[in-house]
């Protein structure tokens, strides 16, 4: 194991390389691109024995890492934004056709007004595409998440493909100390993949067929269950990583400070480290805060939330998203779950970050104060005076 | 040559993908087929050339004359076009 | 432990690269954390740009821009804002100007919390070109303190090309005994 300085797409393209990724299609996208560049380098120099494909667009760049995986092969591919848009109708292709693609999602605001800026509007659109959705706080985790990602898509009760969620700039292009693992720590974590689910010239299958009105349904059911198989997977795979490579996670949810918290704010991403020195500020003011990072969005933790929330009687999403006509999608997700685990607090959403804003602690205690005065709606950051 | 076949008369266990062992149709061409093809084997000079235009591989070569998959046939009738000897014929299924 | 340094450069003159063997310096051993990055958005040679280091002893969590450093660094004295370096400062902070000492600016500036530096007149004699961002690098961790030789040594190895590796180190050490020499520490 060695320590290095690298930007958190840099400690992504090391956890792929110790992965022994097989098959890199990817098309360049700010703030993706040097995740790609630097795998190319890698390819180039001999240290990644991976086939690099070169594509002409993020369509093709997923639709070719579609078939490099029907061969059997562990593939990666990497985008944001726009780039993510463009391979969306693939990206149904390989959630139902439960191949185990690794794609890292720089996540970068939507168009239009053009924006390169980090914020989550791109990865939580689509939630619903059949992917697991993983994300990161900081480049040590991107760097054990490109491994973790593998073991638990490449699990056969999970066969899913998995989105690992980095922050446009705040993570993927800031600098920060890494332990870099060794390649036998990385191989003891990680078996080859072998699956069932490929072409096979001694034992001929098809792949990727029709399914009518009579029997679509059930696929479906069992791509639903094989996702909600993510949770165990991902405890087990996180208590064998600890175990290699003595860094522990905490599975769907992170939490701080929530054991005893009367307000608690629910986040995702690099942000949850800014949360947590507020949270750290409020207590010194006598408000008993608490913090909770959403580490999976997909599959939705809504027992685990349910379980952290239990005696807390405020909450506040902080999000960097919204969806237009409503609210930000974590924060119904959240309300959804607290509603269901029959709970009884309110919940408040707080759209920040848009486009790059920055997010200072200011505005995190401000969510958190708001929340406690028993605030139910959603406050728009810029816009706090009036309730969206 | 071997054909891919129904799996017997039902369906199949669903696998967790859609991913099933080679040499299966998932649909008889039969079930919505209104006609099936009759050769008379007199006319039939082994020519082939229903094999070629038939679109769907249910003509297959039977000795030196031809045989039909029932499975495969869509009752599309372009081998009786390409035959000319008028060895083929479509018949109404009972 | 939290220290907070500000670097205002032009686009070109290496602000970011020495933002990160500053961070890399502390970060690279067991138990100490620090965060390097530059103010994000396109850029071309000659525009003002900045770039942030965070170091510390536990995790950083802020990534938010930084508005008030501990340290402030003007690698280029025209730009704007550089006539009033203190103006970003925290209490018991100190700006460091890459400028000759300018007499008719003496007065102007706040002895107390200033001090100019002719960083790209060090560059220029070791480095044999005027870019001043590895010496600043070691200026500051002079003006910073709990940085030792070893640690800017391992800094610009883990940044800088491999052929640049040797000269900078000398820029950067010569600067840090310098800063070392005139006995000035953040508060």
């Amino acid at each position: 194991m060695t320590r290095a300085f690298l930007s958190g797409n840099e400690a992504f393209a090391q956890g792929v390389r110790l992965s022994r990724v097989q098959v890199v299609s990817a098309y360049p996208i700010t703030p993706q691109t040097t995740v790609v560049e630097a795998l190319a380098g890698m390819a180039a120099n001999g240290e990644l024995n991976a086939r690099f494909l070169h594509v002409e667009s993020e369509h093709s760049a997923l639709s070719a890492a579609i078939g490099a995986s029907m061969t059997g092969a562990r593939t990666f591919t990497a985008t944001s934004s726009q780039g993510l848009l463009y391979m969306a109708e693939c990206l149904v292709y390989a959630s139902g056709g439960r191949y185990p693609i690794v794609m890292m999602n720089a996540c970068r605001s939507t168009a239009l007004p053009w924006n390169i800026y980090g914020d989550q509007r791109d990865s939580l659109l689509l939630a619903d595409s059949g992917w697991i959705q993983i994300y990161a706080k900081d480049a040590q985790e991107a760097l054990d998440l490109a491994l973790i990602a593998y073991r638990v898509a490449e699990d056969p009760e999970v066969s899913t493909p998995c989105m690992v969620c980095l922050d446009g700039f705040t993570i993927t292009h800031t600098y920060e100390a890494v332990d870099v693992p060794s390649q036998q720590q990385a191989d003891a974590f990680l078996p080859p993949y072998r699956t069932s689910n490929r072409f096979d010239f001694e034992d001929p299958r098809n792949l990727a067929f029709s399914a009518g009105p009579e029997t679509n349904y059930m696929f479906k059911k069992k791509e639903h269950e094989g996702m909600l198989r993510v949770f165990g997977a991902l405890e087990k795979a996180e208590k064998d990583f600890n175990e290699i490579f003595s860094r522990s996670y905490s599975g769907a949810l992170e939490t701080f400070a929530t054991e005893d918290a009367e307000v608690v704010v629910v986040t995702l991403g690099a942000v949850y480290g800014l949360v947590v020195e507020a949270v750290k500020s409020l207590r010194k003011q006598g408000i008993r805060a608490g913090a909770i990072r959403l580490r999976l969005i997909r599959p939705f933790p809504a027992g685990q939330l349910k379980e952290a929330l239990s005696q807390v009687k405020h909450v506040a999403v902080l999000e960097k998203d919204i969806s237009f006509g409503y609210e930000g999608a974590v924060l119904s997700w959240v309300r959804a779950a607290v509603q269901k685990g029959g709970l009884d607090l309110n919940v408040c959403g707080f759209v920040a970050g848009l486009g790059g804003k920055d997010i200072p602690e200011a505005y995190i205690e401000y969510a958190a104060k708001t929340a406690l005065s028993g605030f139910n709606g959603t406050r728009f950051q810029g816009f706090d005076e009036e309730d969206l | 040559m071997s054909s891919p076949k129904l799996y017997e008369d039902k369906l199949p266990p669903i696998p967790f993908a859609p991913v099933f062992k080679a040499g299966y149709l998932t649909l008889s061409n039969q079930g919505w087929s209104e006609v099936i093809p009759v050769l008379e084997s007199d006319k039939c000079n082994g020519c082939m050339l229903c094999a070629l235009c038939c679109p769907d591989g249910a003509v297959r070569a039977s000795g030196d004359k031809v045989s039909f998959e029932r499975d495969f046939c869509k009752g599309c009738g372009l081998c009786v076009k390409a035959c000319r000897k008028g060895a083929i014929s479509l018949k109404a299924k009972e | 432990m939290l220290k907070q340094i500000l670097w205002h450069g032009r686009g070109g003159e290496g602000a970011f690269t020495a933002a990160k063997v500053l961070a890399a310096a502390w970060a690279l051993k067991e138990g100490r954390y620090a965060l390097a990055f530059p103010s994000f958005g396109p850029e071309r040679r000659g525009a003002p740009v900045r770039a942030f280091t965070r170091i510390s002893d536990s995790a950083v969590g802020d990534r938010s821009e930084i508005t008030r450093a501990d340290i402030v660094i003007w690698l280029d004295p025209t730009l704007p804002g550089a006539d009033k370096p203190e103006l970003e400062l925290t209490e018991g902070g100190i700006a460091l100007v890459n400028r000759k000492e300018w007499s008719d600016l003496k007065n102007a500036a706040d002895p107390e919390r200033v001090i100019n530096f002719d960083a790209s007149g060090l560059a220029l004699k070791i480095l044999g070109r005027p870019i001043a961002n590895t010496v600043l690098s070691g200026a500051v961790a002079a003006l910073s303190g709990g940085f030792d030789e070893e640690d800017l040594k391992a800094g610009i190895k883990a940044v800088m090309k491999p052929s640049l590796v040797s000269k900078n180190e000398s820029a950067a050490i010569e600067a840090f005994r310098f800063i070392n020499g005139l006995k000035r520490r953040i508060a």
